[in-house]
């Protein structure tokens, strides 16, 4: 009696017996045996890297790998001008499509990936944009300008422009005193990163869709821009006209030069999605477009990376620090991030494509 | 598979040329895979949110009066984090992977590649993953605020439904089928390649091997039939139906104008499918090739699709 033995139901199951050789009357068949054993093999593998499972995966495995899927190709190619054994041939297509997807993947695991995003992907891709960034921050200067100019003009427009809850308390009529309890240092962090979380999912949302807008040409891009602009300019005029701007100023500069650098950037992101719609130049509309989106999907994962820092800055230092301390911060940051857009990843500029 | 599926098949049929030169058909997905994709993994982020939702419940944590201690608010913080991750990085984190795809994808078969900008095949980037997806935003998202504004009256519910629709029938006015967030990022959907190996049914037969075959076929009763005939012939005997198999017999047997036999069928057709194929197969080598019953043979060697 054989002892009783545990299998591995995850065990990959052993390769079929393959049928001699000299059983096959077709030389097509003959060609199918021959390589029929690197075919199953290859299959192991692909299976293997679909699951993820790179861990189970010998040297030997992964060195073969392109070998064993360009003899799958070339078998195809033979096959299809020398077999007509339909289930055969099916089954080669399919694996070398498979294969094609596993060999020509994604090249890097997720964390290199990130690593030459940050070290220098990034930094290329928001220089390269470089245009569209000029006019998102044409159209961001444009708003501050007509939220001031209309409400130094009449006063209603404020309502208008800044809703109700954004305002609390910040309205036309509010003394001076009550203006700076707005800006006011918080007593105590409770609350705070909390308050950080809800900041930064409401302005990656937000950051997201001026960039998604970009896909109707950039127009609803740049109009979002110039309007959450406006309600900027308009409460600057209000802390001006109390001579509180300078502290209000400061009381946005600390998370502003990131928060507003980012709106900045998923805006021109945005813009530049829409140009290359409009203006694909000498390449196919859907190529400059694919182009286009791709880059800006780079400059986008910036983005969101900068609003985590941004929504930590405005819960907490904004509430926590003074005047010259928010100054200082906010300027500081700023300067972080034009010297990552400008300096980072100039050397391997050309070489890597990233 | 009738004539008008196999019109509907060629349609959704792409060709692509590998670095090595192999021209690879992929099959566009249909719209009905997809949009079941989509439903399954909204289905599965909701029952996520769900899940996270009863399990504060269950530990007691109560989301609306949270902000009084540093553990509540770490689990606030902990809980916007998820939710933001949720509803942008399910789809990002699962379509980088090894297979392309979302778990509503694979349970669809279906894949995310990247759209060749010419002949040749590309690889699929993890930025032109995060690009597709980010226009979800106004795909879905955007026009499920304006349902939530619904206070502002009714013209919200038509622009929102407006809105949806517009971006929802985007893959049906162009022909690969292309959403939004595809065109952005040159991806399409296509369906994932995964048939295993079937064994030949030339092999292991005594008919091929035996020095007294029971059947021996002539030139004449052989080329009634083309390459289409084969490959029916083979459906027919890998499903292995036994009154097909009788039916399929009696009409080859009355096309070469032989006496039908009974109770023999199965190996009948299989020497008839090994002697037909090598018959076949043999006119291949030289450039000759036949499509069908109807028509002459081919010599130009072109291939047949």
């Amino acid at each position: 009696m054989k002892a009783p033995t545990i299998r591995n139901p995850f065990a990959a199951k052993p390769l079929p017996e393959q049928p001699d050789i000299e059983a096959a009357a077709l030389r097509s068949d003959r060609f199918r045996i021959e390589r029929e054993g690197d075919w199953r093999r290859l299959e192991q593998i692909v299976r293997r890297l679909e699951r993820g499972a790179f861990g189970r995966l010998s040297d030997e495995d992964i060195a073969d790998l392109p070998v064993l899927y360009r003899q799958a190709a070339s078998s195809l190619a033979v096959a299809r001008e020398t077999s007509l054994d339909a289930a055969t041939l099916r089954f080669l297509e399919d694996l070398v499509q498979r294969a094609w997807y596993q060999v020509y993947g994604p090249r890097s695991g997720m964390f290199r990936w990130l690593a030459r995003f940050l070290r220098g992907g990034w930094s290329r891709a928001v220089r390269a944009i470089w245009l569209d960034i000029v006019i998102a921050f044409a159209a961001m200067a444009a708003g501050i300008a007509a939220g001031w100019l209309l409400v130094a003009r009449n006063v209603d427009w404020y309502y208008a422009l800044v809703p109700g809850a954004m305002a609390s308390g910040r309205v036309p009529g509010a003394s001076r005193a009550e203006l700076a309890q707005t800006l006011a240092i918080e007593s105590s962090s409770n609350g705070l990163s909390g308050f950080a979380a809800y900041l930064f999912y409401n302005n990656a949302t937000v950051c997201i869709l001026v960039f998604a807008l970009g896909f109707a040409f950039g127009v609803p891009t740049v109009l979002m821009l110039i309007y959450n602009m406006a309600m900027l300019g308009a409460m600057a005029w209000l802390f001006n006209s109390v001579g509180l701007l300078p502290e209000f100023m400061a009381w946005l500069c600390v998370h502003g030069t990131t928060e507003f650098t980012a709106i900045l950037l998923s805006g021109a992101a945005g813009v530049h999605v829409g140009r290359n719609m409009a203006f694909p130049g000498d390449s196919s509309i859907l190529g400059a477009t694919a182009q286009a989106g791709r880059r800006a999907a780079l400059v986008m994962l910036g983005c969101v990376i900068m609003l985590v820092f941004a929504a930590v800055l405005e819960a907490f230092p904004r509430q926590l620090a003074g005047f010259e301390a928010r100054l200082i911060i906010g300027i500081f940051m700023g300067l972080v991030w034009l010297s990552v857009f400008v300096l980072v990843g100039r050397k391997s500029a050309d070489g890597d494509a990233a | 598979m009738n004539a008008a599926d196999r019109a509907h098949d060629a349609r959704r049929r792409r060709q692509l040329v590998t670095p090595e030169g192999v021209p690879l058909d992929i099959v566009l997905a249909t719209r009905g895979a997809r949009l079941m994709a989509l439903v399954l993994d909204y289905t599965i982020i909701f029952f996520s949110m769900i899940l996270v939702f009863v399990v504060l419940l269950v530990t007691g944590v109560n989301l609306n009066a949270i902000e009084d201690n540093g553990v509540g608010e770490f689990l606030f913080v902990l809980f916007i984090v998820l939710m933001f991750l949720l509803f942008n990085g399910y789809f990002i984190a699962f379509e980088m992977g090894p297979r392309g795809a979302t778990l509503g994808k694979r349970m669809a078969g279906i894949r995310v590649a990247a759209r060749p900008q010419g002949q040749s095949g590309e690889r699929l980037t993890a930025e032109a993953i995060i690009a597709r997806n980010l226009l979800r935003q106004i795909e879905i998202f955007l026009p499920l605020t304006f349902f939530q504004s619904i206070g502002a009256g009714g013209s919200a519910w038509i622009a929102g439904s407006l809105w949806f629709a517009v971006f929802m029938l985007f893959p049906f006015f162009n022909k690969d089928a292309l959403r939004a967030g595809d065109v952005i990022a040159g991806t399409w959907v296509v369906e994932a390649p995964r048939r295993k190996l079937a064994e030949a049914l030339s092999l292991g037969q005594a008919q091929a091997t035996s020095a007294e075959p029971a059947y021996r076929f002539g030139d004449e009763e052989l080329s009634v039939y083309g390459e289409y005939e084969l490959q029916s012939l083979e459906r027919v005997l890998r499903d292995g139906d036994d009154k097909t198999l009788e039916a399929v017999h009696e009409a080859i047997v009355r096309k070469i104008g032989w006496q039908a036999g009974s109770g023999d069928e199965r190996e009948f057709l299989e020497a008839f499918y090994t002697a037909l194929r090598a018959r076949l197969e043999g006119g291949m080598r030289f450039g000759q090739r036949k499509a069908d019953k109807f028509s002459e043979v081919d010599r130009s060697g072109t291939r047949l699709r």
